[in-house]
């Protein structure tokens, strides 16, 4: 017990364990476990055929986070920076090192301009956001969203109220200042 | 071709993009033919992980069939049948060199502190991922492999990630013959994670989660005691009493940042994005490991600082081990395990659903429904 020497009472032997779960103990050896040592010098285990890999070119300027001393070989160029969200993420990157909160809360803000930009302009295009098909809130109704919660004991229950809150509040937030300007030049002008 | 993307949090539909084309000459160009949703998918989703930008596509568990290679890959051919781990690795680097392929400095400029991930932000490098019909793979000599024939196109796409991490989790636990283990989260992970803790001679497995439906699949698949923690005034204490007041010996967290169980952790953590996500698991393992134990952390958590209880760590003396799985280095044992009948991936699929009903896939996916634990997404379908 806890308060002298000995291991708490386990309810079943290893024989017992053994004869229940296929498998049991198959990987009682730590040192015949697969990421064992974790750290084992071994440059040929990889499979590269390179001591440095080629570099990929960089056709349009790739921004970095400060703590890279260089711009490493390899890298993403799936949706450039662009517009003000790129200024943004372009100002955390040269700005703040990883370890600074401004650099991510920058990145997190830059992702909203980034959301509301797109949504904005999707209403000058033939394929408007959609909120009821891009939620997939549909599938409340095809997959049991009703007896998939009630009567569960979900925790989760408790705040899920909060997401369409969180998704559509700023909207209706902005939609209320926007309404209350309008109404404010219109009082001034008459 | 056809690709999921982001629109914004909760928000996402299926668009046509340019298939990606060969930017290094040890790319391949891989045809998807089965992806999965992870639940770290779900941080990405709402919005959590810094630098995720609209129009992105996710995706880092996937197979395919190799459809270009570039100039120098040497391994893989027109064809090919292939499972890519969700690291993007160099195989070079000073991490890679030490067998750290998750952690490689090569392949992603936008941060630091982790490697290269497909489909993950930007802040993982930029890299578009495999819920789409077709995906840039880098260093194709490095991170894919073929997938042998006698293993499943399900069993295969879920050792890119979830069956790795789980195995690993366990791993990092530095389980001994006859500690009892408690895993906190009855997701995919937590599932293989406990699974594989009986492999590494575990003398008791408790997991936790408060979720009735996956703690039902924890029972019958991981064969493991199980706790709905929403049924406990405080889990800790239970997990207190039920180890004799001592504490598990080893406890895995493989919830990450959606754990529930905290309003004040949920709601700064999860919802107002002031957190690195919720670390409420991650305090209920510290709490409920005992003193002298290990917390294995394989759920993921965001880079902005989570409000940890790192006294309590430090006063009871705890090994805390985590780190993004570098998959590719347990594929032998994994297989052999899978070959063995030890481990069964598939066992945990609830749905497959096609590319074109993705959105409808993360909501079912994010809000619990309908019995969701794993989702497969088969693009062209």
């Amino acid at each position: 017990m806890t308060y002298t020497a000995d291991h708490p009472p386990l309810p079943e032997t290893p024989d017992q364990l053994r004869a229940r779960i296929p498998g049991w103990g198959a990987d009682l050896d730590h040192a015949d476990r697969p990421a064992f040592p974790r750290e084992r010098f071994d440059p040929a285990a990889s499979g590269a055929h390179w001591d440095f890999p080629d570099r990929q070119p960089e056709h349009v300027p790739r921004e970095r986070s400060i703590e890279h001393g260089m711009l490493p070989p390899v890298f993403g160029t799936a949706q450039p920076l662009h517009g003000v969200s790129g200024a943004v993420r372009r100002y955390a990157y040269r700005r703040f090192g990883e370890g600074r909160s401004a650099h991510w809360l920058l990145l997190i803000g830059a992702d909203r301009i980034d959301a509301t930009g797109a949504h904005l302009r999707s209403f000058a295009t033939l394929r408007p956001d959609n909120p009821v098909t891009e939620t997939g809130v549909l599938s409340e109704a095809r997959r049991h969203g009703w007896s998939s919660r009630v009567g569960r004991h979900r925790a989760d229950v408790k705040h899920q109220w909060l997401d369409p809150v969180v998704v559509a509040g700023p909207w209706v937030v902005a939609g209320a200042l926007g309404w209350a300007a309008l109404r404010a030049v219109r009082k001034r002008r008459s | 071709m056809q690709a999921m993307v982001y629109r914004g949090p909760y928000k996402i539909r299926v668009e046509e993009k340019d298939v990606p084309r060969i930017e290094h000459p040890n790319d391949a160009i891989i045809k998807v033919t089965l992806a999965a949703i992870c639940g770290s998918d779900l941080h990405l989703y709402h919005g959590l992980m810094p630098d995720t930008r609209v129009g992105h596509t996710f995706g880092h568990e996937f197979i395919g069939v190799v459809h270009e290679v570039g100039s120098s890959v040497q391994n893989l051919q027109v064809g090919d049948r292939v499972m890519v781990p969700f690291n993007i690795y160099c195989g070079s680097c000073f991490y890679c060199a030490r067998g750290l392929y998750s952690n490689c400095h090569n392949v992603n400029p936008n941060a630091t502190a982790v490697g290269g991930i497909y489909g993950y932000s930007h802040t993982t490098g930029g890299y578009d991922g495999g819920q789409a019909e077709y995906v840039r793979v880098p260093f194709a000599d490095v991170g894919p492999a073929k997938i042998p024939e006698w293993l499943s196109d399900e069993d295969a796409v879920l050792c890119t990630d979830a069956l790795a991490t789980g195995y690993f989790g366990a791993q990092l636990a530095d389980i001994e013959q006859g500690d009892v283990v408690a895993v906190f989260g009855a997701g995919p992970v937590g599932l293989y994670a406990a699974a594989s803790a009986w492999l590494m001679g575990a003398g008791r497995v408790i997991v936790i989660d408060h979720l009735d439906y996956r703690l039902e699949k924890a029972r019958t698949f991981a064969h493991a005691e199980t706790r709905n923690f929403a049924e406990f005034d405080d889990i800790v204490v239970e997990m207190k009493k039920t180890t004799g007041w001592l504490g598990a010996d080893r406890v895995i967290d493989a919830a990450g940042a959606e754990a529930d169980g905290n309003f004040r952790q949920v709601l700064t953590g999860t919802k107002l994005k002031l957190q690195g996500g919720s670390p409420v698991a991650l305090n209920w393992a510290i709490d409920s490991v005992r003193k002298g134990g290990t917390v294995s952390v394989v759920g993921a958590y965001g880079p902005v600082p989570n409000m940890v209880k790192f006294g309590d760590a430090l006063n009871k003396g705890l090994t805390i081990r985590g780190n993004q799985t570098p998959t590719k280095r347990q594929w032998p044992r994994l297989l052999s395990h899978i070959q063995n009948g030890y481990l069964n991936p598939s066992g945990i699929v609830t749905h497959r659903i096609p590319l074109e009903h993705i959105a409808e896939g993360y909501h079912m996916f994010s809000a619990k429904l309908d019995g969701c634990i794993k989702t497969l997404v088969e693009p062209g379908a």
